[in-house]
């Protein structure tokens, strides 16, 4: 797979710059700005208000970019994806509005030491919120869900396993049917953060069995600001609103209100058009790739990293060992130099990486690490790009060991 | 290797980041306080001992960057003998230099003259802030400087960019 550089205006402007943080947000190829601009341009109006036929517009590119991004994420029932302004939000959702319907005194919650702060923290403050247990289900030595772990914990009393597709700080691929399965088996719903496993792998979210499935759009090459989350149909049903307002309602009397049909119920006031239909122009480039093609090209240049990187004395990498165990995400420490002084040394060579927790304190301890330093890799970056990386640690190594 | 990394990362900072000096806890201190970058999960504490006016011992401890262990570990070389008045004023002259705001002072700084490099990399300043606030902060709490916490608005648990 080639994806030309010039389909990405940033990196286009800036021929020497070494964009490694993918896994934070991605850069933004021209077709997804020049959507957002041609609907601003030629659509715009506030949807589902008006009767007259620009409003009619808005509301169709609304819903068009809703059908193309849960087409792409395979959903079938596309109402029942509800945007929202990203995986954070979406979690908060489910954690709000499912989570105090559901989830109660004495029952139990589990998530998994991998998970980022945003799949982490919502569910930790419904436990102490309503009272139930908060379980993190640790992992094996190379950093994946310990799956006869979670067995155990999983019990007849547990609502909920909530876990990422794809850690965001190891690049880990978890075994989704797996956890699906076990959640099941114990009667709990099975939420899965995607936000790291959108942009990179094929979902499938009909074929995953998971109950819900959150993404953010920015990751995978649409704007930021939005994003959303699948859920089945019988539990969005059964869920009250998460925010009251313009749009979600049906009639509103004096003394109560009744609530819209989906997706409207969950998404109260004028929404996020230009995201909608910058994402599903994302969406399209992506599929204009190939997702099985974007995987294989991530596999290959982690492939290719893993070896290089290795080949560095003193660099050690967090996680899996096998490239096809994650996504395009390298996790290391080089000696003792700590990941924002390696950083620093990175960004002078034109390098983007990541240095800190990674929004994974949990997971940061267990490992007995402050920080670390992340490499993440998508369309755009070549084995040139891991050449310039290994270089320049090489380079900030000498500096350290004078 | 480029001219600006060998400023900011210059031997003397190098040599503090490996041997820090005054890397204790002090069981008798008068004050202490915590610095905290949980952008980076640095975190260090800065114990004071005072004789009269003077500041007669100091120490630190933590884990962090070169950058900020090397300038905690200059911070204490530097302050020990003066009083609060003057790490105070000394604090003041050391962010103007590290922001780039007062390159003129770096020279009336002694060895602390190695960090001015930072002032080159605007994302480092916190890390080389970090000690500096801590002694602040456990200045303030000593009562001599009660107004102290408040004069520069820039206390230890000041929020940052967390990720």
């Amino acid at each position: 797979m080639t994806v030309a550089r010039a389909d990405f205006p940033l990196l286009a402007a800036q021929p020497s710059l070494i964009y490694l943080d993918s896994a934070a947000t991605s850069q933004k190829p021209r077709v997804v700005l020049d959507a957002i601009r041609g609907y601003y341009e030629t659509v715009n109006a506030n949807p589902h208000r008006g009767a007259y036929k620009l409003s009619g517009a808005a509301t169709d590119a609304y819903h068009g970019a809703r059908r193309e991004i849960a087409r792409f994420l395979g959903a079938a029932d596309t109402d029942t994806l509800i945007f929202t302004r990203g995986t954070t939000e979406a979690i908060n959702l489910l954690a709000t509005a499912w989570g105090h319907a559901h989830v109660h005194r004495g029952d139990r919650v589990v998530v998994t030491r991998l998970e980022h702060h945003a799949n982490f923290v919502p569910w930790q403050q419904l436990a102490r919120a309503v009272g139930a247990e908060f379980r993190v289900c640790e992992l094996t030595p190379d950093g994946r869900v310990d799956l006869d772990q979670l067995r155990a914990l999983v019990t007849a009393n547990t609502r909920v396993v909530a876990f990422g597709h794809v850690s965001n700080a190891l690049g880990t691929i978890n075994d989704v049917a797996e956890i699906v399965a076990i959640a099941h088996a114990a009667g709990a719903v099975a939420f899965c953060d995607g936000a790291q496993g959108a942009p990179h792998l094929r979902v499938g979210f009909d074929a995953l069995g998971v109950d819900a499935y959150a993404f953010s759009g920015h990751k995978m090459l649409g704007p930021m600001g939005m994003g959303g989350v699948i859920v089945r149909r019988r539990l969005l049903e059964a869920m009250p609103p998460y925010q009251f307002g313009g749009d979600m309602i049906e009639f509103v009397f004096d003394g109560d209100s009744t609530w819209n049909t989906l997706p409207h119920k969950f998404e109260a006031g004028t929404p996020n058009v230009e995201g909608a239909v910058g994402l599903a122009a994302a969406v399209r480039y992506l599929d204009g790739l190939g997702m099985d093609a974007v995987r294989a090209h991530e596999v290959s240049l982690t492939r290719y990293a893993l070896e290089q990187l290795h080949a560095i004395d003193g660099l050690h990498v967090f996680g899996p060992a096998a490239a096809e165990a994650r996504s395009g995400v390298v996790s290391f420490t080089l000696e003792d130099i700590h990941p924002h002084d390696l950083s620093t040394m990175l960004d002078v060579d034109g390098i983007c990486v990541r240095a800190g927790h990674h929004c994974a304190q949990p997971l940061m301890r267990a490992l007995h690490v402050a920080a670390t330093v992340r490499a993440s890799f998508y369309v755009y970056n070549t084995l040139a790009d891991v050449d310039a990386l290994v270089g320049s640690l090489r380079r900030a190594k000498a500096r350290f060991g004078r | 290797m480029s001219a600006e990394l060998d400023e900011l990362y210059q031997s003397i900072i190098l040599d503090h980041n490996r041997r820090p000096r005054n890397f204790r806890v002090m069981d008798d201190a008068h004050v202490h306080a915590e610095g905290k970058n949980p952008l980076c999960g640095d975190q260090l504490t800065i114990w004071l001992k005072f004789d009269g006016g003077v500041i007669s011992d100091v120490s630190f401890q933590g884990s962090g960057c070169a950058i900020s262990k090397a300038s905690a570990s200059l911070m204490t070389a530097a302050i020990k003998g003066k009083t609060r008045d003057e790490a105070e004023q000394l604090f003041t002259k050391f962010h103007g230099v590290v922001t780039g705001a007062h390159p003129e002072d770096a020279e009336s700084m002694g060895s602390l003259k190695a960090l001015s490099g930072v002032s080159r990399f605007p994302l480092r300043v916190k890390c080389a802030s970090l000690a500096w606030h801590a002694m602040h902060a456990a200045l303030a709490q000593d009562g001599g400087l009660a107004d102290a916490a408040t004069s520069e608005g820039t206390g230890v648990d000041e929020p940052v960019s967390t990720e």
